[in-house]
């Protein structure tokens, strides 16, 4: 039997070259010393291919209908047999992809892995980030809630911006003149059908480009890549010292992404998917929209860039972004590698790092939105022992009429302002009203808003607060 | 003799290569027709707009905001409830009405009408408005779009229009 098989499998092996063709790729010698820090493209490459299997899976039980998605996703999360699971595992494996691609890039940027001759290595690999977050966002817009349905319009705003062309841009994303039956359905080509083929392809070419030019050997300071020598060094390196890829480094890629994927499957059965919001209803406005946290960094940088330049800062901030990752095996593509010898590279990549992290925090925070759930301040938490009653109305109106969103008394209230806890010991009266009446940098003018009764109570509230 | 036939031989070749790529690239811009007609769908649909009847005209009193919904004009049929879209209607007096798209002109996150505070405002970024529509705090570029209305039989009516996109020249004054 066990002959018979073997004969079955010599005359495949044969006719179809198997062996020949793919051993030589799995065993093809790697520099020595290529250690811990090289796994992070392999584990996102079968991230990549989980994202795959359990999208196939989640596509055999999702309805990808403007109408119906949303009774589809219930179903998947609370009927499905292990819907809620397969959900979580695409979600948080979507999560992983994003934070791996991120991991990958900044490895090969700190050891100038895309100096000659893996320029082409860099440029395929911002292509594959380009898609990577183009498929976040739109995974994160399939769950067709409230959130998918507005996420789809700040998406479209965004390229609003283009000039001459930005409003037909957004029609086309949102797949005609408002929300509708066709935001889905192409949503859902770009999702399934047409990024993920552009990722295999770019896939593809950035393996083929591994095996072309190697892996890059683990950078020394004052070993200076030469292009004309270049290549002859190291071939004659993998000729000295080479080791064959599977198994001698092979092994710490297949543990590493093995263990991830088992956390991701860990993550998923823990916690589940994410909840679903309110349905897809483009006319109920009483929603808060808040993108997944991959994608709170730029939301964040909505809130905070100066407002004047925002509409071109929202054009030109990704283009040159792009341009700039795209020109980066140009403007340097030889000399050192080691980080130790680049200092200034290293600084730059510690500054994108705090500022993408630093907004992911502040974001979370979401300080500038008001606080629509603020409970009214109970009279028992102002500074005032003994309220007279303009200032008990003045704590009444002070929620009623919206300033609680926005400022906080004794933690009750919004962050989008200043904080008015001890506001008497900053400004007399007359101060308080100027500011009210006039509004000020960020704040509303509430002088044809409030009667001076209510103007008057609201005063004497805040003067008492010191 | 022998040259001659070469020669032709020669451009028989360069010939059919001529005409396979031809062909190749014919049928190529052939099947291009459709599948480009697919992708720009969107632009090619109709801009039909519509009169839509939000309520009767009691229904709204004057100095209120009242949030009103309606179908656009022209939904597949299996657009299901994506096929809303929702206004603030304003009563200013008696024969006065104002229209305002629900969406903030930032990025079209859904403004609230707190009617306490006189305020519109938009949960995603902290854009205000007021009563007016035009801009209060925040970052939104410019007022509040609007939608036209009218009182036709006792009725009130809003004109469907697509969604507003802010474009890159927006600025703050009150639309005309």
């Amino acid at each position: 039997m066990k002959n018979f098989l073997k004969k079955i499998w010599k005359w495949i092996d044969d006719r179809s070259g198997i062996s020949e063709s793919i051993l030589p790729v799995i065993t093809h010698p790697v520099p020595p010393r290529a250690k811990w820090s090289y796994v992070f493209g392999s584990a996102t490459l079968f991230c990549f291919l989980l994202q795959v299997i359990t999208g196939v899976a989640l596509s055999l039980l999702y309805q990808p209908s403007s109408k119906e998605a949303y009774q589809s996703l219930q179903f998947i999360t609370n009927q499905a047999k292990f819907g809620n699971v397969l959900r979580g595992i695409h979600y948080f494996g979507a999560s992983a992809m994003i934070i791996l691609v991120g991991l990958h890039m900044m490895r090969t940027y700190i050891t100038a892995s895309y100096k000659y001759p893996r320029e082409m290595n860099w440029i395929s690999g911002v292509f594959l980030l380009i898609f990577t977050i183009f498929m976040g966002f739109t995974g994160q817009l399939l769950r067709w809630d409230s959130n998918g349905v507005w996420s789809s319009v700040v998406a479209a705003q965004q390229l609003g911006r283009v000039p001459f062309v930005g409003e037909y841009l957004a029609r086309l994303l949102l797949g005609g003149n408002t929300i509708g039956g066709q935001t889905l359905s192409r949503f859902y080509s770009y999702h399934v059908f047409i990024v993920p083929a552009f990722i295999f392809l770019f896939v593809a070419f950035h393996l083929y480009l591994v095996i072309r030019n190697g892996i890059s050997e683990p950078p020394k300071a004052g070993r200076m890549v030469d292009p004309k020598t270049y290549r002859s060094w190291y071939q004659n390196l993998l000729k000295r010292k080479g080791v064959p890829f599977w198994p001698d480094a092979a092994w710490r890629d297949i543990i590493v992404s093995a263990f991830i994927i088992i956390a991701i499957i860990a993550l998923a059965v823990l916690f589940g998917a994410p909840a679903l919001t309110t349905p897809p209803d483009p006319s109920m406005v009483q929603t808060s929209p808040n993108p997944d946290w991959y994608m709170i960094p730029f939301f964040a940088l909505f809130a905070l860039m100066p407002h004047k330049i925002e509409s071109i800062a929202m054009l030109l901030g990704p283009l040159l972004t792009i341009i700039l990752l795209f020109s980066i095996p140009f403007i340097s593509h030889k000399g050192e590698r080691s980080p130790l010898k680049r200092p200034w590279a290293m600084f730059g990549v510690i500054c994108v790092f705090v500022f993408v992290i630093s907004l992911l925090v502040i974001g979370l925070q979401a300080s500038w939105s008001p606080n629509f759930n603020t409970k009214p301040l109970p009279l028992t938490d102002i500074k005032s022992s003994n309220p007279d009653s303009t200032i008990v109305k003045g704590v009444h109106l002070f929620y009623a009429k919206g300033c609680q969103y926005c400022h906080t008394i004794n933690h009750y209230g919004g962050k989008a302002g200043p904080n008015l806890t001890t506001v008497g010991n900053r400004l007399s009266i007359e101060e308080l009203k100027v500011r009210i009446v006039n509004g000020g940098k960020n704040m509303p003018s509430f002088g044809g808003i409030l009667s001076k009764e209510d103007l008057n109570n609201i005063v004497s509230f805040l003067h008492s607060q010191n | 003799m022998n040259d001659q036939l070469e020669n032709e031989e020669i451009s028989r070749r360069k010939f059919f290569m001529k005409l396979s790529l031809g062909l190749a690239g014919l049928s190529a811009a052939v099947a291009a027709v459709p599948v480009i007609s697919a992708v720009l769908a969107p632009l090619l649909e109709s801009k039909a707009q519509k009169w839509r009847t939000v309520g009767k005209l009691n229904d709204f009193k004057i100095n209120t905001t009242n949030l009103v919904t309606f179908i656009n004009a022209d939904p597949e049929p299996y657009a299901g409830i994506t096929a809303k879209s929702a206004a603030w209607l304003r009563r200013s007096s008696d024969t006065n009405f104002i229209a305002f798209a629900a969406n903030c002109t930032h990025l079209g996150c859904p403004v609230r009408w707190e009617k306490d505070a006189h305020l519109f405002m938009c949960p995603c970024h902290g854009g205000v408005y007021y009563a007016d529509g035009s801009v209060a705090a925040g970052p939104p570029p410019k007022p509040l779009t609007r939608y036209q209305v009218r009182v036709f039989k006792n009725e009130v009516q809003i004109k469907t229009a697509p969604l507003p996109i802010t474009s890159i020249g927006a600025s703050k004054s009150q639309p005309a």
